[in-house]
């Protein structure tokens, strides 16, 4: 073992002219040194400039935020930083009457909230039990999902729409309404937590049967126990994606304001023709938006890292 | 052709080798298809016979309990103890009759599947000031799919009814007690735990996404669309007419329309698939790199795409990109163009910008993935290699490129489907514009298939095309999926794994 290791630090030469052994370095750790420094030099360029590229519109979001709205224009302006700094956007989303923006935040909020906590029990049954259990009919289970999940998720919008307002869960009951649509059918995205569960040792189970534990206790007591890290991703997918999705809520909420989320509030002060002048608010929106919901993933990025990875991994 | 002489060939020859392999097996493919789907009627109908059979052995044999439980459901159950059992059964009979024969015959079962083929007749008129409802050809498709749904429940429960009697008789004539309430449900708990498990969500995937996709499936059949909204409008069926209408080369329809956003959908999808996937991995290897400092930050900041909502960053950077955006206007100010670049006005412009953008988006998500798979990469495999005086680029060719390529085969075909299905990016960035007068429907030039099919839904209400062309996604999709898994060698064992 320690011989392999050695074999690339030092050469051994023998100089028959001098009848001496020496030991060199071998070739390829010899006179890289100066290539190595410019190689990693250009990489440290290039992730300098990925970074700038990654970092500036966020930047420029930030800045753009804060630029005066009684002073200056609310709308798009041919600079960059503001002329007076102020609060003024802000104070106007939290503040004013006639915005919306605490509302569609709160209505945000408690989508998450729900969905965070159900589909994450969805989620969970539904991959332990194809995982680890062997019953007749699993195969076909997961093969009807993979059928399903072939078909555009919009196509069953329509008929959804009509169903929720027959249950008086469309514009004013929205709310409920996408909490419905989003835990309903979650179990069908078991992939990632399945693939998480596939590497437990099948062992650990086996041997508490032995024991004389039933099923139940063996997922509530040896295996949740071990699969913290794959909650917490599911629970953080599940929390993160009420605050992106803007089909099924522009769709389900249509035309009632105070019902919308904020993507769908905040995408027509962009592109609606009668909001030209929102777009520093836009920009306010967007971090207060942004800000938790980084700090969130940035705190958990482990888990996701863990739980993205495992799945590309396993299909 | 042996292993061997097949590691001998050259590397287009053996992607000529796999496609042409896939071909080559197509016929026979599609021939133990259409054998598979005969055996598998013919098992159906089998399968109908015994059960028929088994019926009436069951009543000739079976004592009165039995007997009296092919009319009451659970009659038999309850008799012989199993409280809990012959309840279940007893109260879904009663729903089912309920349903079924509902007293106001509007809303009964029977009601929606006698108008089911027709979709309703009784058009809905007004008489002065009062408007007189007739049929609503919506709710009778809908209820009488759901109607079918719960018909096919019922035989199967009340098979199971019979089934459950026969058992009983048996095991108590062999002396056995028979499993009480209690058991039962301790069994859900142990044995039966998958079905406890699987309740919920498979009640939650059949309404919210069986139903719905059945229906949707439906109405590509029919002519439900602007001009035939229920309930003021009847819709009825009208066969194969939308497809038609989204297919012919026919001028007037929408099928030149049709292939140029189906084109334009499988060239975004493969470059959103395969650039995001190259580039992501270059960044991870440069990040990965020996004697590159800081590596938590680089990844940090390029998660930043990820953690931040999607209608922020991409709504942002939409209008950063206008013509009265921040970059048109600097450019113009540092005097580099006399006007501004037609990012989103241009059609050809407009796609690669939101290519390019969509890069800004992707590559973290590779970069984690590629970051995870290339520290599993043995590291001896390296060393070996630069003993050898193997260069970084030849290295990356034969040891990273290969490694990675067969580990995210699924990854990139995941990836690929999901692409073509990516409503958010070029929804968020330019909403399918430009338009054009060449193209009809509304779609504009950056529209994929999933973005026309919202406009179809939500600006023209015109429901028929919408499912009509949600067919044709899946059908691209599942085509895709089959090709791709009959080429990827490392078909996966399940098993594998664990």
């Amino acid at each position: 073992m320690s011989e392999k290791k050695q074999i690339p630090e030092v050469d051994i030469v023998v100089d028959h002219e001098a009848g001496v052994i020496r030991e060199v370095k071998p070739e390829h750790l010899r006179s890289k040194s100066g290539h190595e420094k410019r190689i990693n030099g250009s990489i440290y360029a290039v992730l300098i400039l990925i970074s700038i590229i990654w970092l500036a519109p966020f930047v420029f979001l930030v800045f753009q935020s804060f630029r005066s709205y009684a002073t200056e224009s609310g709308a798009m302006v041919a600079y960059l930083l503001p002329k007076q700094w102020s609060l003024d956007n802000y104070v106007w989303l939290l503040t004013d009457p006639s915005s919306k923006f605490l509302r569609w935040y709160g209505n945000t909020l408690i989508v998450a909230i729900f969905c965070a906590v159900l589909q994450t029990f969805m989620v969970l049954s539904v991959s332990y039990t194809l995982s680890r259990l062997r019953f007749r009919g699993r195969k076909l289970i997961m093969n009807v999902v993979l059928v399903l999940g072939m078909f555009p998720g919009f196509l069953t919008m329509i008929t959804l729409y009509f169903l929720l307002k027959q249950l008086g869960l469309t514009q004013s009951g929205a709310v409920p309404g996408m909490i419905l649509i989003y835990v309903a059918s979650s179990g069908m995205g078991y992939y990632i937590s399945k693939g998480f569960f596939d590497t437990i040792p099948k062992s650990l189970d086996e041997s508490a049967r032995i024991d004389g534990a039933t099923r139940l206790q063996v997922f509530r007591m040896i295996i949740m126990p071990l699969a913290k890290p794959i909650v917490i991703y599911t629970v953080l997918m599940a929390f993160m994606a009420p605050w992106g999705d803007y089909v099924f809520a522009s769709y389900i909420a249509f035309g009632s304001e105070p019902n919308y989320n904020v993507a769908v509030g905040l995408y027509q002060w962009v592109n609606v023709a009668d909001y030209q002048g929102f777009f520093t608010r836009f920009c306010a929106g967007g971090v207060l938006v942004a800000m938790p919901i980084t700090a969130l993933f940035l705190a958990l990025q482990k888990y996701y890292v863990e739980g993205v990875t495992g799945g590309a991994v396993k299909g | 052709m042996t292993d061997l002489e097949y590691f001998k060939l050259s590397k287009p020859e053996k992607m000529l080798r796999s496609v042409g392999g896939f071909f080559a097996r197509l016929p026979k493919g599609i021939w133990n298809g259409i054998k598979k789907l005969g055996l598998f009627i013919a098992a159906i109908v089998k399968g109908i016979g015994t059960n028929l059979a088994d019926l009436v052995t069951t009543f000739k044999n079976g004592d009165w309990k039995t007997r009296l439980s092919y009319l009451i459901m659970g009659f038999g159950s309850c008799a012989r103890g199993q409280w809990g059992r012959g309840i279940l059964f007893f109260l879904f009979q009663t729903v089912f009759n309920m349903y079924m024969f509902f007293p106001n015959a509007q809303f009964s079962g029977c009601y929606y599947l006698g108008k089911l083929s027709t979709l309703g007749t009784i058009e809905t008129y007004k008489e002065g000031r009062r408007t007189v409802y007739g049929d609503n050809s919506f709710f009778i498709l809908l209820y009488g799919v759901l109607t079918l749904f719960f018909i096919a429940a019922f035989i199967y429960t009340w098979r199971m009814n019979i089934k459950q009697n026969r058992i009983s008789e048996q095991l108590l004539k062999n002396g056995h007690k028979l499993k009480t309430t209690k058991d039962d449900v301790a069994s859900l708990m142990d044995e039966q735990f998958h079905k406890t498990m699987l309740a919920l969500p498979t009640l939650g995937v059949t309404i919210f996404t069986i139903l719905p996709i059945l229906f949707m499936i439906l109405v590509a059949f029919t002519n439900f669309d602007a001009t035939h909204q229920p309930p003021s409008k009847l819709f009825t069926w009208v066969g194969w007419d939308n497809f038609n209408q989204l297919l012919s080369t026919d001028t007037a329809s929408y099928g030149d329309t049709f292939r140029h956003v189906l084109l334009w959908t499988l060239i975004w999808a493969f470059f959103a698939t395969f650039l995001n996937y190259f580039l992501g991995m270059l960044v991870a290897i440069m990040i990965n790199k020996k004697g590159i400092k800081l590596k938590k930050m680089w990844r940090t900041i390029l998660v930043m795409t990820i953690a931040i909502p999607q209608f922020v960053s991409l709504l942002y950077v939409s209008k950063m990109f206008a013509a009265d955006g921040l970059i048109n206007t600097y450019l113009m100010k540092w005097g580099w163009i006399s006007s501004p670049l037609p990012f989103w006005t241009d059609p050809t412009w407009a796609r690669v910008t939101i290519i390019v953008i969509n890069v800004w988006i992707g590559i973290p998500y590779l970069m984690l993935i590629a970051t995870g798979i290339l520290m599993n990469i043995p590291a001896d495999l390296y060393e070996s290699a630069r003993i050898d005086g193997a260069n970084a680029f030849q290295m990356y060719k034969k040891i990273t490129l290969p490694y990675m390529l067969f580990v995210t085969g699924p990854y990139l075909l995941t990836s690929f489907t999901g692409n073509i299905n990516n409503f958010n990016v070029i929804f968020l960035l330019s909403q399918g514009k430009p338009l054009s007068l060449q193209l009809s429907g509304n779609a504009g030039h950056t529209d994929l298939l999933i973005t026309w099919l919202y406009k179809m839904t939500v600006n023209d209400t015109n429901y028929k095309l919408a499912a009509v062309m949600g067919i044709l996604v899946f059908v691209v999709t599942a085509v895709i999926n089959l090709i791709v898994y009959n080429m990827i060698p490392s078909v996966k064992n399940e098993e594998d794994f664990q």
